[in-house]
């Protein structure tokens, strides 16, 4: 834990004592991390550990009980719009995609730089197509979401993400949701950006693409973070029993 | 069937069913803005805006429309002087009669459109509205590019139950002194008590004809419009 407490006061996202409730339930306990800019992190863990709630956190989808988030050495805002800006500023990849159902692949991907910041409809439209592009849906631009297939709904949603020029991209399991066919199309565009140095935010179940992609490893299990390493001493020689234990149950098979 | 031609001939019959569409369509278009702004102060996160909603949904849908109305001409015009025409023009007691309704079946009916409004809201899945926010739209406009839209088209149908009911909640516009159909129906039934059934009929289907096409329109949209998810 000593490698974190150093650079809580240099991240691009400092979380310090963040605690969280869902009534009765102790969701996050006193969660202490911090993400450098450029940096991977990837967050797994058992279901109901707090890592979902965790991601959304950052953004202020929930908010928290004590403690603080910083972005960019900024507090996060409680609501309003300066909480709308900071979002602005923050990526976020859903498991569900949540594309707007009624509106074309590209006008899900221009609303934002339209209506937020305030670009034209001809710039917007321009970077949308150059994005869909880049994620592999291009062609798909003049369709509704409800006919493309998952992979292509996460990778449009990916690309309306990356439409804000956001600061840190948060992804919520966004390949829990596919197929396993489809898994890979998302996870490519991942480690691409990965390698374009975003800095990202990933709780997920896919373990190879910890491997490949991120900088660092954190687990969590009942709202704590348990463990934190690079992802192949994580992997291989995990330090905790509640870790070895969650690492013996996912990589028999 | 002579009735029928004094229908159109003595008692301007389809004057009176052209009021019974103007007071319609006038209360529908200001029952679906004010009934916007209320659902959209139920759904609100403020605590004030939320009780305002509330109460105004509770109070207004809850109370006769009659007791509406007459409240419009006897509260408001004759105890408290609000007019809404010109008083020197010589049509004004018609008017201002007309307008009166109007206001009264608006303010009733976005009760009704509120609700329908906020149960085409709970159509439309939570991460919709979390993904507008992420990208950072502000609460106001989340609702008019992403919540709403959406709402509207998982809304038609009740939309159109109320479009139908006012239709035919028009009629109680009479009771004010507006000669909208049911007011005529009344005059030709005390006239012409001999054909009382024709007259009915006449009526009846009068509104039949108006109100049929609504529900098929809607229906048809609501087939064509509805979200795809």
């Amino acid at each position: 834990m000593s490698d974190s407490d150093t650079l809580t006061k240099t991240g691009l996202v400092a979380l310090t004592g963040v605690n969280k409730h869902f009534g009765e339930l102790h969701v996050l306990k006193d969660i202490n991390l911090s993400i450098d800019q450029g940096e991977v992190v990837v967050v797994i863990g058992p279901s109901g550990s707090g890592k979902s709630t965790l991601c959304r956190a950052i953004n202020r989808l929930e908010p928290i009980d004590s403690g603080s988030i910083l972005l960019d050495g900024q507090p996060l805002p409680s609501e309003g719009k300066a909480l709308a800006r900071l979002r602005a500023d923050v990526g976020m990849v859903f498991q569900s995609f949540n594309l707007f159902a009624h509106k074309t692949i590209l006008q899900n991907v221009t609303l934002g730089p339209t209506k937020v910041r305030g670009k034209s409809k001809s710039e917007a439209d321009e970077r949308a197509k150059a994005l869909l592009d880049r994620v592999g849906v291009g062609a798909q631009a003049a369709k509704y979401p409800a006919q493309l297939s998952g992979g292509q709904q996460q990778r449009v949603a990916i690309a309306r993400a990356l439409a804000m020029d956001p600061k840190v991209m948060l992804f919520d399991e966004p390949t829990s949701a596919l197929d396993p066919e489809m898994i890979k199309e998302v996870l490519d565009v991942m480690v691409d950006l990965a390698g374009q140095s975003m800095t990202m935010v990933v709780v997920t179940h896919e373990m190879g693409f910890a491997r490949r992609a991120a900088n660092r490893v954190v687990f969590m299990a009942d709202g704590q973070i348990v463990e934190e390493a690079e992802p192949e001493k994580f992997f291989t020689d995990p330090q905790t029993k509640r870790a070895q234990d969650f690492l013996s149950k996912i990589l028999t098979h | 069937m002579d009735v029928i031609s004094e229908f159109f001939s003595e008692y301007d019959g389809l004057a009176a069913f052209r009021t019974t569409i103007y007071l319609t369509l006038l209360s529908a278009v200001l029952a679906l803005l004010i009934g916007t702004v209320v659902a959209v102060m139920r759904v609100s996160p403020v605590r004030v805006l939320q009780l305002i909603g509330t109460a105004y949904v509770n109070i207004v849908r809850n109370t006769p429309l009659t007791l509406v109305i007459v409240f419009c001409n006897l509260g408001l015009f004759l105890q408290l002087g609000v007019s809404l025409a010109n008083k020197d023009s010589n049509t004004f007691i018609n008017d201002n009669n007309f307008r009166l309704a109007v206001l009264g079946l608006s303010v009733y009916h976005a009760s009704f459109v509120a609700e329908a409004i906020r149960s085409g809201v709970n159509t439309v899945p939570l991460g919709q509205a979390e993904a507008a926010r992420a990208i950072g739209l502000p609460f106001l406009k989340t609702l008019r590019y992403v919540v709403l839209p959406q709402a509207f088209r998982g809304a038609i149908t009740p939309l159109g139950n109320v479009l139908i009911a006012l239709t035919k909640n028009s009629t109680v516009a009479s009771v004010i002194g507006v000669t909208e159909a049911s007011a005529v129906m009344k005059v030709m039934i005390e006239n012409r008590p001999d054909v009382l059934f024709v007259v009915f009929g006449i009526f009846a289907i009068g509104f039949v004809i108006l109100t049929l096409p609504v529900g098929m329109l809607f229906t048809s949209m609501s087939k064509r419009l509805a979200v795809k998810r």
